[in-house]
């Protein structure tokens, strides 16, 4: 996985509490609640029956920590990952990723198990927590193996929210907040009427 | 799989990645396949550098070491750049794709002339210096550009007293006294032309073509060009997550048989065992060989370099124009090159590509005035393709297929096959008002 430019953090203002914009993605089978998830993450609603990803793949939120506040610019998967035909464009540049399964499927679980990548702040979310009574995978299980692959590990639901910030959040605090300003690289904002300043595209 | 789609896409080049993002935004059912891996097709950016020695040296061929990780090459098969006022850059904003990209201005455009290497001047004082034109044929040309920015066909007071209907651009040249190498320089550095046959056309296309230059050139300043970092293989992927967000369903590494007619009609593809049903099929030229008419043949040649092109000032990213007159051809040679700070190589390599209409029987001969330009080349890697052309409209068979990728420097024709393609095979041009993508999204 190529990181955009090399520096982690993007920091947009220099005096005071500094904003730092990060690329997180979502991965995980179809219907273990992805795109639920960042809907009650950045919105606040959950919706029952929720359609196969359409409209909205690209959102942002921030959380604010003690000496920063985090910007995430949130990618959703839009459904290219049900025949696994995710295209390189959608990593370019994550620098966190939350891998999600259904608590109810042990398969999704299974598989969730392939996203593994390394050099990113990862997260393994087991989803639908509310669904209890219906459990396929045991808690200490994922719990394992999150701890033997450096994942940090949850079970949110989107419905209740329970954990759904608390996972952002807990990715926040592991990224890398410190690393200096990206080296400016010029690039243009073709949407922009007017020319912009080197650098101005990724500060925002 | 038992469903039935709206349409059936193959090959996931540039062309039917566009073509698939308007038809689902259009609310069509739609399936997008691909025979191979990777996103991209003709049109995509190859990496690791390990896959384009394999494609063209063979399985066992590996980049030398002193060449970086591969995974820092992002190599294009075809090399276009996009016009920054042009048609591509209106649908990538239209469509809201931008936002999945970024882009850096290519820093400068260079053409030939009398075996030498000369920048195209980019603002008033790179004009004032240049030594393209004499003093006083500067002046001449001077009027002519305002005259062409000033010009509107509804309005004869702009005319000058050349009409757009029946006037050449031959014509034009002649009124404003402008003498054979301004007007080369016009028709192929700045209008874009690859040979001189519009010279005895109407002027207005030329004309058009001339702002569509200096309004490009006036968008970043140091060329018309834009550039996707990591390559133009970004393109398509970014249509295609436009078509995904939309309810596109892709496949990639799918075997693709052949589409299944009944009637004359397509009714679907064939997909090994299994026949996936569709009411249409839009494809490249590669899926539906049977369909299609060689219309003739460009020659390219990737060559990897470990310095900046010879006599550009060092540019990280440069394009070079050979006009046809210049090396006695017919049409023009292309040079463009990208580097590291394209993030298409890694520090201290760069991507130079050479490419023209093939003329004769012995085309690497034909490029050679381009790679002399190169100073030492690393290593080559030249293709000669066909050019493919569909027989008919498709509005029998249901199979609408595009053209392939013309040698022309930028995205305006690609473009405009596409519109075209997509009005086929809708009856009705593509509304863009009906991309309500960007609004669903945070705006901050
Ligand atoms: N009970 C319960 N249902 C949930 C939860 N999260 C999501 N769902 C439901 O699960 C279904 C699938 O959720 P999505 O968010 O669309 O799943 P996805 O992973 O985005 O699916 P794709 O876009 O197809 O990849 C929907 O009907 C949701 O309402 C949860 O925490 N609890
Ligand atoms: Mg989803």
């Amino acid at each position: 996985m190529a990181a955009r430019g090399g520096a982690a953090a993007r920091p947009a203002s220099a005096a005071g509490n500094k904003t730092c914009q990060f690329k997180l993605v979502l991965l995980g089978e179809s219907a273990v609640g992805k795109s639920s998830l960042v809907l009650r993450f950045v919105k606040g609603q959950f919706h029952e029956y929720q359609e196969s990803t359409i409209g909205a793949a690209f959102l942002t939120q921030t959380v604010c920590l003690d000496e920063a506040t985090v910007k995430f610019e949130i990618w959703d998967t839009a459904g290219q990952e049900r025949y696994h035909s995710l295209a390189p464009m959608y990593y370019r540049g994550a620098q966190a990723a939350i891998v999600v399964y259904d608590i109810t499927n042990q398969e999704s679980f299974q598989k969730a198990k392939n996203w593994a990548s390394p050099n990113i702040v990862m997260a393994l979310a087991g989803n639908k927590a509310d669904m209890a009574n219906k459990r396929a995978v045991d808690y200490e299980e994922a719990q394992a193996y999150a701890e033997d692959n450096g994942l940090l590990f949850m079970e949110t639901s989107a419905k209740t929210s329970m954990n759904v910030t608390d996972v952002f959040m807990a990715i926040a605090k592991k990224l890398p907040l410190g690393a200096g300003p990206e080296p400016a690289r010029d690039t243009v904002d073709p949407s922009q009427s007017t020319q912009r300043a080197s650098g101005g595209s990724c500060c925002k | 799989m038992d469903e039935e789609y709206d349409a059936i896409i193959l090959g996931t080049g540039l062309k039917e990645c566009i073509i698939s993002g308007m038809l689902s935004v259009s609310g069509k059912k739609v399936l997008h396949m691909d025979r191979n891996n990777y996103y991209g097709g003709d049109s995509a950016s190859l990496t690791p550098l390990e896959q384009l020695f394999e494609k063209f040296h063979g399985p066992n061929a590996k980049p030398a070491p002193e060449m970086g990780r591969g995974r820092d090459w992002n190599v294009d098969l075809i090399p276009k750049f996009l016009m920054a006022n042009g048609s591509m850059v209106k649908l990538l904003i239209h469509t809201g794709v931008t936002r999945y990209l970024e882009f850096k201005s290519i820093e400068g455009s260079y053409v030939l002339k009398g075996g030498k290497i000369y920048k195209v001047p980019a603002d008033e004082m790179e004009a004032l210096a240049t030594s393209l034109m004499g003093m006083f044929e500067k002046r001449r040309f001077k009027k002519f550009l305002v005259w062409c920015q000033q010009f509107d066909v509804n309005n004869t007071e702009t005319w000058n007293g050349l009409d757009p209907h029946n006037s050449t651009m031959q014509q034009v040249y002649e009124k404003f006294g402008l003498d054979e190498n301004t007007a080369d320089f016009t028709g192929h550095a700045l209008a874009l032309y690859r040979n001189d046959e519009y010279k005895n056309q109407p002027f207005m296309p030329t004309v058009e073509k001339v702002r569509l230059y200096s309004d490009s050139l006036a968008r970043y300043g140091k060329s018309p060009y834009l550039y996707p970092l990591y390559g133009l293989g970004e393109l398509p992927q970014g249509f295609a997550r436009l078509s995904a967000i939309y309810g596109g369903t892709y496949m990639l590494d799918k075997k693709v048989d052949n589409i299944v007619y009944e009637g004359g009609k397509a009714i679907g593809v064939k997909c090994g065992d299994e026949i996936v049903k569709g009411k249409q099929i839009y494809c490249d030229p590669s899926y539906a060989t049977d369909k299609v008419k060689k219309t003739g043949q460009v020659i390219r040649a990737i060559c990897l370099l470990n310095h900046p092109v010879p006599n550009t000032n060092d540019a990280q990213s440069c394009q070079i124009i050979i006009p046809q007159k210049q090396v006695g051809r017919h049409y023009d040679i292309y040079i463009s090159c990208v580097s590291n700070t394209n993030m298409a190589s890694p520090k201290g390599w760069f991507i130079a590509m050479v490419s023209t209409t093939v003329e004769t029987t012995s085309p690497e001969t034909e490029i050679l005035p381009g790679l002399q330009l190169l100073g030492p080349i690393t290593e080559k890697f030249v293709t000669v393709s066909d050019v493919f052309e569909p027989v008919d409209l498709g509005t029998e068979s249901q199979v609408f297929i595009s053209k392939s990728y013309d040698p022309t420097s930028h995205f305006e024709t690609t473009c405009k096959d596409v519109l075209e393609v997509y009005e086929r095979g809708t009856t009705t041009p593509f509304d863009f008002t009906k991309i309500t993508h960007l609004s669903l999204e945070e705006q901050e």
